[in-house]
């Protein structure tokens, strides 16, 4: 079995000796010109002259071949570069092409652009007030919510916001760009979503996807940022290309990546609740306004997820949701991991506390009469069931993990004699959907080759970000064929072998691709097995693969041979040993019109518990330790696993403690630098930090050997640290992110 | 324009360079070594770490004629020549210490200039503190934590290999 085994990721020697290349250490193509963007020092405004500096290179909306637009619906108003108007500070006007990086980020910045202000949309509450909305609101109901509200015995309200996030994946956005013959452009790119660069790079060029093959080997994080994003930054590459007739590297500087590309989307939130003396929510009212910035980009995707998450795992017999996009005149919010669901996931949240306070009873009490299954109704408000015994399962071993009783003890004593530490426990509980809300991105292929020498060449269409799918999917792969793990070798993902794919996005990478290469892979092996079947003269469904070996499944007949051998033979009898696989997920539809279905084909789920010290001098906070339980389903890799759930974990814990998105008043993004945009440090985790996979679950639906998705998951259980800081504060509601002024602020407006 | 004299991984080397050429520029662009990254542009994420004369330093802001006449470490120059890795790359690969890898060399050079600053042994939490100056996105830092630990061990004689991780 080479599934299941916690194998290291399949770079890690690469890493560890500097030998791994990413875009930006390949080596140069001769005659590179490098480029650097101009980007726009206000937030709303008409554009008028551009004047460069004499004797530099500069692109501007007017060098377009094609079309002026990188809209990843294809629906248009979103141009790569700005025409008549700037609709966000930092939006690309043009970009300069220079004969080092160093020349080129000088011409940039010398380039000077006539702007007229406008004034800029930027509050939330306005945009709403102003109905400026990118698509119609989105409604998801059952029941009637208002008077189930109305004749509930109790009654909460509540409004509450939480900020955006940027990715700051390690490596900033990059692509190169090499014009070959008869018109055609290479790119290598750092991107989640390689053919959505060959789509926009040929909208940009107006020229066929042939003309446009993209690889991506690796990149240096992606988290949602890659997804979109990275198309635009190839596609203004390419372009240089296609004008010069030169090589083009487009690597954006941080301060310029953090401003021009998108972010998690900011929301705001405001519902109304009506619940019984048990802690029953009988009926629920939310609206969830998204800040989709100045374009649509994945904004619908990210609603869509919002909306069907904003119950999570819980239960509420009447219900109204509704969640609106709004435009403003920031950059174009995006993908970032979860995408939209942790953002829906909070709703429950607040009202979970507002019930709590409103019956005197524990938010943990709230939680489980609330929980989906059991006596309550195991259908989402869209219509698809929750397994409610999995959610009880992980939330009843989370709280044994984390020893809840005896600890609320110990903190309670401590808090009583402390003059002003206060250490708090919240806890947390996720159903999280997997698969693509769109439909058709559910979809994967993956190309398989054999050698005579019995080594396998693996090629899927998933992209490697860090996250260890390529060495899972090359762990199908051995599996599939028998063959130990070292005798799979992993490829850069191209457009040229495997096309017209789906992004690695929505925690789907390794169930798609997976299935895609096991499909491939067992399509060869029936190959194989019939050649071997008619040497041995028994049915090729007699024919077994294990441990590098090919023999005959029959008690007393030790006929077998080396893989290698066997695939050779093949070779000699003229029987092909590549094979391209491909698959769909099966069984999920969604009805737009009356926003019902099964989107999703199964849930993952989760739970978390976490202690914080919070200081009420000063507002700064600690997390002291965090316990998790995640189901993986029957994981592929627990050690791969373990660490997107470590990192998801602190990457959500940065998004809802520490990391702060700052626009001015004129609409000018302040945090463009780790400097003043703070990602969690190394001091910042948890220094007891229990982590673990579901035991003996493996997944009910027919994923890739029973597997189950882990990248966005998890990150929505530090959730329970913005509950934590809560109970230790005392407070009743906080916006995110939960930072220390924040927290000093609420404390000083209540007077303690 | 300055001429810089340094030795690096064993190598020395001598190049032209502009007064405002940076250490991290003459490695990767000049001596193509690649395994130093460039994350943040402000010495901030240490993705850009390399080691002169045995201590890490920012390679992203120090310029290259500070290095005029010294001795340059980058992640390239770590393992022996017969491929034996340090203990620290090694850890780094047995206690999944890195998932995206584009801070993993700067993360391991700033590691070993830690461990070998505290020969009397190294706390979890020292651990923390001493690597403030390098970010991670993916890991949540807990692996990366566990391998420094285990790698001093070795360091520093007490253990005569890297101990392997519980899962």
């Amino acid at each position: 079995m080479t599934t299941g085994v916690p194998v290291p990721h399949d770079n890690a020697l690469a890493h560890c000796t500097g030998a791994a290349r990413f875009a930006d250490d390949l080596p140069e193509p001769p005659g590179l010109l490098h480029a650097a963007l101009v980007l726009s020092p206000v937030a709303h405004g008409v554009l008028g002259a551009i004047d460069a500096p004499p004797g530099v290179i500069v692109l501007t909306a007017r060098d377009v071949p094609g079309t002026n637009d990188i809209s990843a619906s294809g629906k248009g108003g979103e141009p790569l570069f700005a025409e008549a108007s700037v609709q966000h500070h930092g939006q690309p006007i043009a970009m300069v092409l220079a004969e080092t990086r160093d020349a080129a980020l000088r011409a940039a910045a010398a380039v000077r652009c006539a702007i007229s202000p406008l004034p800029a949309l930027l509050d939330m509450e306005e945009a709403i007030a102003r109905e400026s909305f990118l698509m119609p609101p989105q409604v998801v109901a059952r029941g009637d919510a208002a008077s189930a509200i109305g004749t509930a015995p109790l009654r909460a309200e509540g409004t509450f916001r939480a900020g955006g996030q940027e990715h700051f994946y390690l490596e900033s956005q990059v692509a190169i760009a090499v014009p070959g013959e008869d018109g055609e452009i290479a790119i290598t790119s750092s991107t989640q979503h390689p053919t959505e660069v060959q789509h926009i790079a040929g909208r940009v060029l107006g020229i066929d996807y042939t003309r446009l093959p993209v690889t991506c080997r690796r990149m240096g994080g992606g988290f949602g940022g890659k997804e979109s994003n990275a198309s635009w930054i190839a596609a203004a590459a390419a372009l240089g290309a296609w004008r010069t007739g030169r090589p083009v590297k487009l690597r954006l500087a941080r301060k310029a990546d953090m401003a021009a590309t998108g972010k998690r989307h900011p929301f705001l939130f405001r519902w109304r609740a009506g619940f019984d003396a048990s802690g029953r929510v009988l009926g629920l009212e939310a609206t969830l306004a998204a800040d989709g910035g100045h374009s649509l980009d994945l904004t619908p995707g990210v609603v869509f997820r919002a909306i069907t998450h904003a119950l999570n795992c819980y239960d509420v017999p009447a219900v109204r949701i509704t969640a609106m996009a709004l435009r403003t005149n920031t950059v174009s919010h995006t993908a970032f991991r979860g995408f939209g669901g942790p953002q829906g996931v909070l709703l429950m949240e607040d009202v979970i506390r507002g019930v709590a306070r409103g019956t005197g009873l524990a938010p943990e009490t709230v939680r489980e009469r609330n929980f989906a299954g059991g006596p309550n109704d195991t259908l989402t408000p869209y219509g698809q069931a929750l397994e409610g015994d999995l959610i009880r399962r992980v939330w009843a071993e989370c709280r044994q993990d984390a020893e809840w009783d005896r600890r609320r003890a110990e903190i309670a004593a401590f808090n009583a004699t402390h003059p002003f530490i206060r250490r708090g426990l919240g806890s947390f509980a996720l159903a999280f959907g997997i698969s693509f809300g769109v439909r058709h991105l559910n979809q994967a292929g993956a190309l398989v080759h054999v050698y005579t020498d019995g080594s396998i060449r693996l090629n899927h269409g998933g992209t490697e970000m860090g996250q260890g799918l390529n060495v899972k999917v090359a762990q199908v792969v051995a599996e599939s064929f028998g063959v130990p793990l070292d005798r799979v070798r992993i490829t850069a993902t191209s457009t040229a072998e495997v096309p017209n794919t789906a992004p690695t996005a929505a925690s789907t990478g390794s169930d798609l691709n997976g299935w895609a290469a096991h499909r491939a892979a067992t399509t060869i092996r029936g190959r194989m097995a019939e050649v071997a079947g008619a040497l041995w003269e028994v049915p090729a469904e007699e024919v077994r693969f294990a441990e590098g070996r090919v023999f005959v499944a029959r008690p007393g007949d030790n006929r077998a041979m080396g893989f290698a051998d066997l695939a050779h033979r093949c070779w000699m009898e003229r029987v092909s040993l590549s094979a391209t696989g491909f698959y769909r997920t099966p069984d999920i539809h969604w009805d737009p019109a009356t926003m019902t279905g099964e989107p999703f084909f199964y849930f993952s789920y989760g739970a978390s518990v976490a202690e914080v010290a919070v200081d009420l001098l000063t507002g700064e906070h600690r997390v002291l330790r965090a316990d998790l339980v995640q189901d993986c389903g029957r994981s592929l890799n627990p050690a791969i696993d373990r660490g997107q759930i470590e990192g998801a974990f602190v990457q959500g814990m940065g998004w809802l403690t520490c990391e702060e998105l700052y626009w001015d008043a004129e609409g000018r993004q302040r945090t463009l630098g780790p400097s003043t945009y703070k990602i969690p440090g190394s001091r910042d985790v948890p220094p007891v930090f229990n982590v673990r996979l579901l035991q003996d679950a493996p997944a009910r639906q027919d994923t890739i050997f029973r597997s189950k998705a882990v990248g966005e998951p998890p990150l929505m259980l530090a959730t329970a640290v913005w509950n934590a800081i809560l109970d230790a504060t005392g407070l009743d509601r906080i916006d995110l992110p939960a930072t220390p002024d924040r927290i000093l602020t609420a404390l000083s407006a209540r007077g303690s | 324009m300055p001429q810089v004299t340094l030795t690096v991984n064993g190598q020395t080397h001598t190049a032209e360079v502009e007064g405002r050429t940076l250490l991290v520029e003459l490695l990767r662009e000049t001596l193509r070594l690649t395994g130093t990254h460039v994350g943040c542009d402000t010495s901030q994420c240490g993705a850009c770490v390399v080691h002169i004369n045995g201590e890490s330093v920012k390679s992203c802001t120090t310029l290259a004629v500070m290095a005029n006449g010294a001795n340059v470490t980058t992640i390239e120059g770590l393992a022996k020549a017969d491929g034996t890795l340090h203990a620290m790359q090694e850890a780094f690969r047995e206690y999944h210490a890195l998932q995206c890898g584009f801070c993993t060399p700067g993360m391991v050079m700033s590691a070993i200039d830690l461990v070998q600053k505290h020969p009397e042994g190294l706390t979890e939490q020292q651990i923390r503190e001493g690597l403030e100056g390098n970010l991670c996105r993916c890991t949540g830092y807990h692996n990366i934590v566990k391998a420094i630990a285990a790698a001093a061990e070795v360091m520093h004689g007490k253990r005569s290999e890297i101990a392997r991780a519980a899962e």
